[in-house]
């Protein structure tokens, strides 16, 4: 056998470096499905911030008292940090090759896109919702 | 790839980047990924911005001066520009989902090397006008509202 072969062969244990996800399609219709969302809802956020311009805490709460907007929003960041979850993760798997710290930067991005998504979701909620 | 030790060896490469010539599909693949990176930081300070404002007025205030500052106006330029371009190449990504743009323009064409004649080139130069145009409607916009 040539060394390389040789090399191959030495090493027939069971690949470790692989972390299987199980959900591979589903993760990729995600990206898609968010993607369509994203496209009206981005146009959206961005005349909202532009016309939001130097607001106040109180032009924040007019806006968001409008049940539309309330509506928008909470879709917009349900879809964002789903969407910025599934792109993360990509990003980390092509470039992370160590195993545990992969694994580890995994975890931790999807916990950080779960907190700042649900901090957002309640921060509109109580901006739309409560009498300020 | 493994040595003899199983430690990993560093060969070197041949240049190949500051050589050939750059392909605008490939630079705009990596601006792609490069500027969904840079927007998942701006969906933070989306977060940030959401969160001060169901604080406090004085949260807020931090907020909106730290964004109204020359540093925030230039991190929300970058932003827009981000945004825009990652938009309109996500579109363009859809559209390839759906499985069209792809190939050459006529189905006969034969594989001229170097020729124009790829539809995902045109979509690629596209894109890049349509964000530059795009990017500058927003800035304006932006800018008269703001000042």
């Amino acid at each position: 056998m040539t060394k390389q072969t040789q090399n191959i062969c030495s090493s027939l244990k069971p690949r470790r470096n692989i972390d299987p996800v199980h959900s591979g399609s589903g993760a990729w219709l995600a990206e898609r499905l968010t993607s369509i969302a994203l496209v009206p809802l981005t146009l959206w956020f961005i005349a909202s911030v532009i016309s939001l311009g130097d607001a106040t805490r109180a032009d924040m709460i007019t806006w968001l008292h409008a049940p539309v907007s309330l509506i928008l929003i909470l879709c917009l960041i349900v879809a964002t940090f789903w969407h910025m979850e599934l792109g993360l993760r990509v990003v980390i798997e092509d470039y992370v090759h160590n195993i545990s710290i992969r694994k580890s930067l995994l975890f931790l991005q999807r916990g950080l896109c779960i907190v700042a998504g649900l901090s957002c979701i309640i921060a509109a909620l109580c901006l739309g919702l409560l009498e300020g | 790839m493994p040595g003899s030790d199983k430690t990993l060896d560093k060969r070197p490469l041949s240049p190949h980047l500051q050589i050939y010539r750059w392909p605008v599909s490939m630079v705009l693949s990596i601006s792609h990924r490069i500027t969904g990176a840079g927007l998942s930081v701006g969906a933070l300070m989306m977060t940030w911005w959401l969160v001060a404002a169901a604080i406090s007025d004085s949260a807020f205030a931090t907020v909106q001066g730290f964004l109204g500052s020359n540093f925030g106006v230039f991190l929300l330029m970058g932003w827009a520009v981000a945004l825009l371009l990652h938009f309109f190449l996500g579109i363009r990504h859809l559209m390839w989902d759906a499985g069209w743009g792809f190939g050459p323009l006529a189905q006969q064409q034969p594989v001229v090397l170097g020729s124009g004649s790829r539809i995902y080139r045109i979509t690629g130069w596209g894109v890049i006008g349509i964000t530059i145009g795009a990017v500058l409607v927003v800035w304006i916009t932006g800018f008269r509202v703001w000042r």
